[in-house]
C-alpha cells in the first residue's frame, strides 16, 4: 500500500502543495511532480552534485533530501535565477565565458556558483577552484566555469545575493 | 523510485524519537543528514521499514563549553562544527577532520552525530574523537549512557548504539594550550574518501614530548589509536628521528584491508608516512602556539 503524505514548501517564491511517497526525492518531486526539470539528476547517490538547490538559502544534494523533508522549507533552484525573464548575472558570465558545453551541470553548477560568491563576494581563481570542486563537470576541465564565476563577481553589483 | 517503500515519521523531540524506536521496532532507523543513509538506501543496500526523522529535533544542536570539555549535540551539522568558535579555539583536530568530509554542500546536512552512528571504517570524525578520548552519549529506552570513544566502535558501520538507541551528544575533553594538532589523510580524489587518514595531538613542555595521542582510519574495521607510538614519544624530544620511529610504531602492528582503493600493504605504508607527517605538522603549530 502506498501512503502519501502532505507536504507544502515554497519553491522559487511560489507555494506549492502536494501529496508524496515518503521515498520520493526532492529532485524527483521537483522534476516530477512541479515539472522544474531545470534540476538535473545525475548519479543519485550525492557524489556529482549535479542536482544541486538552494534549501532555506544553502546548497544541498537534491537526490539525498526526501521530499516530505522539505515541508515547509523555502527551496530555489535553476529557475529561480532569472527575473522578469532577464538572466542572473552568473547565468549570462556562463554564457559569455562558456562555463558550459553539453550543460549537464549547469543548473547545480550555478547555484553552487551562486553560493560560492555570496559567501566570498571577490574569489580568487583558486577559491573558486575550491568552491565548486564539489560538482562535477565531464565536458569543461573547468576553467572555463571558474573564468565564468570570476567574470560574473565583477559583474554583481556589491550585495546583490540574487 | 529508488530506495525501497519505506513509513516515515517525524520526530520533534527527543523522547519523541526514543518512543518511535521503541514502537516501531528493530526495522528502523534514524535519519539525520541522511548523506550517508540515503545513498546506502537509493543503491538498496538498506532497506529500512520505517525512518524516524530527527531534523527538527533541535535539543541536539549545539556546541557548549564548559568544564573543559566541549560538548556537541548529535544532531549538529558538521557545517556548524566546522565554523564554531568553540570548536575552533579548544578542539582544532576536529575541525581539521570534518574539512575533509566531502563537500560543503555534503556537511550543510551531515550532522557530528550521523558521522559517528554510521561508523564508516573510513570516516575521519570517528578517528578525531577517538585521538582526543572523546565520549558518546546514547539515550535508549533504559535512560542514558555514556560510551569511551574506545569503545563506542564494534566493527564496520556497529558501534554501540542499539537498535532503539540514539546517540544524542559528544563530550571530548579539551587539551590544553600548548597543544598542536593535525588531521591529514590521502585520498584517489580531492575530498574523496579517505584511503587512510592519521589524526595526532602533541603537547609539548619545553623541548619535551608531555602528551601525544595518535589515531588512524582506513587502516581496520574501526578507527585505531596506535598507543605505540604515543608511548614512543611521550617524554622524548619530538626530533624527526623519534617521530619516524613513532610513526613506524604506528603501522607496524596493522593489517588494513586490501580494496579497491589500495592493497593492505600500501595502505600500511601510507599509515606510517601519513603519522609522521601528521606529528610533524602537530609539532610544528605546538612550538607555534606556545611562542
Amino acid at each position: 500500500m502506498t501512503v502519501r503524505i502532505p507536504v507544502s514548501m515554497v519553491v522559487n517564491g511560489a507555494a506549492v502543495a502536494a501529496e508524496v511517497e515518503p521515498r520520493r526525492s526532492l529532485v524527483e518531486f521537483l522534476r516530477e511532480d512541479l515539472g522544474l526539470v531545470g534540476t538535473h539528476v545525475g548519479c543519485e547517490h550525492g557524489v556529482c552534485g549535479t542536482c544541486t538547490v538552494l534549501l532555506n538559502g544553502e546548497t544541498i544534494r537534491a537526490c539525498l533530501l526526501f521530499a516530505v523533508q522539505a515541508n515547509g522549507a523555502e527551496i530555489q533552484t535553476v529557475e529561480g535565477l532569472c527575473t522578469n525573464g532577464k538572466f542572473h548575472p552568473l547565468q549570462e558570465a556562463f554564457r559569455d565565458k562558456q562555463g558550459l558545453q553539453c550543460g549537464f551541470c549547469t543548473p547545480g553548477m550555478l547555484l553552487l556558483a551562486l553560493e560560492v560568491l555570496r559567501e566570498n563576494p571577490h574569489p580568487t581563481a583558486a577559491e573558486v577552484r575550491e568552491g565548486i570542486a564539489g560538482n562535477l563537470c565531464r565536458c569543461t576541465g573547468y576553467q572555463f566555469i571558474i573564468e565564468a564565476v570570476l567574470a560574473a563577481a565583477e559583474r554583481m553589483p556589491a550585495g546583490q545575493p540574487a | 523510485m529508488k530506495p525501497a517503500r519505506f513509513s516515515y515519521h517525524v520526530a520533534g523531540s527527543l523522547k519523541e524519537t526514543l518512543d518511535l524506536l521503541t514502537e516501531l521496532g528493530p526495522e528502523t532507523r534514524v535519519l539525520a543528514g541522511g548523506q550517508s543513509l540515503v545513498p546506502m538506501m537509493n543503491f538498496r543496500l538498506v532497506q529500512p521499514a520505517h525512518l524516524v526523522d530527527i531534523n527538527p529535533v533541535v535539543e541536539l544542536d549545539y556546541v557548549r563549553l564548559d568544564d573543559g570539555h566541549l560538548t556537541i549535540g548529535a544532531r549538529t551539522r558538521q557545517a556548524a562544527l566546522e565554523r564554531s568558535p568553540d570548536v575552533a579555539a579548544r578542539a582544532p583536530l576536529l575541525v581539521e577532520a570534518v574539512r575533509h568530509m566531502s563537500f560543503p554542500t555534503v556537511r550543510h546536512r551531515g550532522t557530528a552525530g550521523g558521522s559517528l552512528a554510521h561508523a564508516d571504517p573510513a570516516g575521519e570524525l570517528p578517528a578525531a574523537v577517538l585521538a582526543l578520548d572523546g565520549d558518546l552519549v546514547v539515550a535508549g529506552p533504559e535512560g542514558t549512557r555514556t560510551v569511551p570513544a574506545m569503545e563506542f566502535f564494534r566493527g564496520p558501520f556497529e558501534t554501540a548504539v542499539g537498535s532503539q538507541d540514539v546517540l544524542t551528544e559528544i563530550r571530548v575533553p579539551c587539551w590544553p594550550s600548548g597543544t598542536g594538532h593535525a588531521f591529514l589523510e590521502f585520498a584517489r580524489a580531492h575530498h574523496g574518501f579517505a584511503v587512510i587518514g592519521a589524526a595526532a595531538l602533541v603537547q609539548l613542555d619545553g623541548e619535551e614530548v608531555v602528551r601525544a595521542a595518535v589515531s588512524l582510519c582506513g587502516v581496520a574495521g574501526v578507527p585505531v589509536r596506535a598507543i605505540a607510538a604515543e608511548e614512543r614519544l611521550v617524554g622524548a624530544a619530538p626530533t624527526p628521528d623519534a617521530l619516524e620511529e613513532a610513526a613506524q610504531a604506528a603501522s607496524s602492528g596493522l593489517d588494513p584491508p586490501s580494496d579497491v582503493q589500495g592493497s593492505g600493504a600500501y595502505r600500511r605504508k601510507l599509515a606510517r608516512v601519513f603519522v609522521r607527517r601528521a606529528l610533524s605538522v602537530a609539532v610544528k603549530r605546538a612550538k607555534e602556539d606556545r611562542s
